[in-house]
């Protein structure tokens, strides 16, 4: 792990009209880590993340990325082109509904292989080679390769979505509630699959989840936040166990003892 | 005065054409991208033809000598009536012969007599965008061209191979221009691709109800897409035209009877019509010539 920061934001703010989004966030990622972000509906968590993501830009603050030639880039100052660049190679993005970031219309193998296709690579056998591949990684059968992925159950879409993005090899992925709307022995699978991955890859990711748990089994720090703040961040066994603010005590109470 | 109503030279009134003619130069200057343009109502439905009309009627002059075919036939219902039109409205010298031809206006086919320095050949686009049928955004389309973000296309050619084994697309088959543009050459078979390669006539695109204008120069690369391990290959047909024997062009097939007989002949009328003057005889023409 390497002790400089693979991003970097500060006082990052995004305000809607009067409403705000999110307000005065600081947060620094290190290659390998991953964050979540926790809070509930409204807090302000997908309107960081797509800050972060370079989806939505920020109304105040500064965000810089670490780009794989070691120099920080101010991520709003940089061209679109490489920007889009940056988000289709070095990024990966994980939406919680799988239809918004697959290609519904096109088989599993094509949606695997689009990005090897958008960096250059021009030969069908290698990219059906490394598509077949990522399925296996991520436990799809290899044989429903042509199948379409409005085919495939919500698992198996999430599941795809996931080697679509990992197949160029990002170094950081952005997850937005990566298991809402699965069932629960489907997100386990998920969660398990997730974390193998990350761990194999050396991936950082910052994961957006209200679902406690899932912070609890992904991530090494967190980040509660309510009404677009920031309100506590810490290590994440330390923030589950050990709640200081009066709201994180609240949400980690709620948690239904089965 | 005389009561007859009065057309102004080729339609157009001369501020639209000479919109028309800017957004023409535009597309010549960068080729293979797609000008917008003021598309005005023609007197025909859209989806007959109303850009390729448009661009002809802004570049055609007194002494030009127009020609105008349909899937390659001079003689089909759209291909008539647009030569009649031209007839009416600028009363220029018309010909089904490709080689006397100053324009050329196409629907579908690209004429097989090549095509030489100096001659304009205008083809008729009914989705002038190549992405269109993959990405249905038309902000995101043009932010593609720009950024030259072109994966997309060969998405669409990994699907046809994941499904049919090879390329199955066999029109209207993407085409990058200059090293630059891709562009769809309008709804041609992918055999007439070649063709546009290198071409010393000017090829001019319009889609009247996109509103869309396209170019590419004389002289400009024009490379199909594919990939390494599945290159681009036209169709092949395994027998010659059955009215002149012809080979090594694009054929239409024909259904003779209600038993199944059929034939294949040339889609290009004109080029088999002169083939057949020349005393080429093909096989079906030689069997109704020994019935006489």
């Amino acid at each position: 792990m390497s002790d400089q920061p693979l991003m970097t934001a500060r006082g990052v703010t995004k305000i809607y009209g009067e409403r705000i989004g999110c307000e005065a966030v600081d947060l620094d990622i290190y290659p390998g880590e991953i964050v979540a972000i926790v809070g509930e509906s409204g807090s302000g968590k997908t309107t960081l993340l797509n800050c972060l993501s370079a989806r939505l830009a920020p109304s105040a603050g500064s965000i810089y990325y670490r780009m794989r030639d070691g120099r920080l880039q101010d991520l709003y100052a940089m061209g679109e082109a490489e920007r889009r660049f940056l988000m289709r190679t070095d990024w990966g993005f994980v939406h919680q509904n799988p239809a918004d970031g697959l290609r519904m219309g096109v088989s599993a193998g094509a949606n695997v292989g689009e990005r090897l296709m958008a960096v250059g690579e021009r030969h069908y056998g290698r990219i059906r080679d490394t598509a077949l591949d990522w399925l296996e990684r991520v436990e799809i059968s290899t044989d429903r390769i042509d199948d379409r992925p409005n085919a495939f159950s919500g698992g198996m879409r999430q599941r795809l979505q996931i080697a679509r993005n990992l197949v160029t090899g990002p170094r950081l992925v952005f997850m937005d509630e990566p298991t809402g709307g699965l069932d629960v022995s489907v997100q386990a699978r998920l969660l398990d699959l997730l974390r193998g991955l990350v761990g194999e890859l050396g991936l950082a990711a910052i994961v957006v989840t209200h679902d406690l748990a899932v912070a609890r089994l992904l991530s090494q720090r967190i980040m509660v936040m309510k009404d677009g703040r920031v309100i506590e961040h810490g290590l994440t066994d330390r923030v589950l166990d050990d709640p200081r603010e009066p709201y994180t005590q609240l949400l980690v109470s709620s948690i239904l003892q089965v | 005065m005389t009561g007859e109503p009065f057309y102004n030279f080729a339609y157009l009134d001369e501020q639209t054409k000479r919109m028309i003619r800017r957004a023409i130069l535009k597309a010549i200057a960068i080729p293979g991208y797609q000008v917008p343009f003021a598309s005005r109502e023609m007197p025909m439905p859209y989806g007959w033809g109303t850009g390729g009309v448009q661009v002809t009627a802004a570049i055609i002059g007194r002494d030009d000598v127009l020609k105008v075919i349909d899937q390659g036939a001079d003689d089909t219902t759209n291909a008539v009536s647009i030569r009649a039109f031209f007839q009416k409205v600028t009363n220029v010298a018309v010909t089904t012969d490709t080689g006397a031809a100053t324009i050329i206006q196409t629907r579908h086919r690209i004429p097989e007599h090549p095509l030489i320095d100096g001659q304009i050949i205008v083809y008729q686009v009914p989705i002038p965008e190549p992405l269109r049928f993959l990405e249905p955004r038309e902000t995101e389309t043009r932010t593609m061209h720009a950024l030259e973000e072109y994966g997309l296309m060969h998405v669409k050619l990994y699907e046809d191979i994941a499904r049919h084994g090879e390329i199955a697309t066999t029109y209207a088959y993407p085409v990058k221009v200059e090293g630059r543009y891709v562009m769809d050459p309008s709804p041609t078979p992918k055999f007439d691709n070649p063709k546009m390669h290198m071409s010393p006539a000017l090829q001019l695109f319009g889609a009247g109800r996109e509103r869309r204008i396209y170019a590419i120069p004389p002289y400009s690369d024009v490379v199909s897409l594919d990939f390494d391990d599945h290159p681009f290959t036209v169709q092949r047909f395994d027998k010659p035209c059955a009215l002149c024997g012809g080979d090594d062009v694009y054929l239409d097939e024909v259904i003779m009877d209600d038993r199944g007989t059929r034939m294949f002949v040339c889609s290009d009328t004109a080029h088999c019509d002169g083939r057949r003057s020349e005393g080429h005889v093909g096989k079906q023409a030689a069997v109704e010539e020994a019935r006489r």
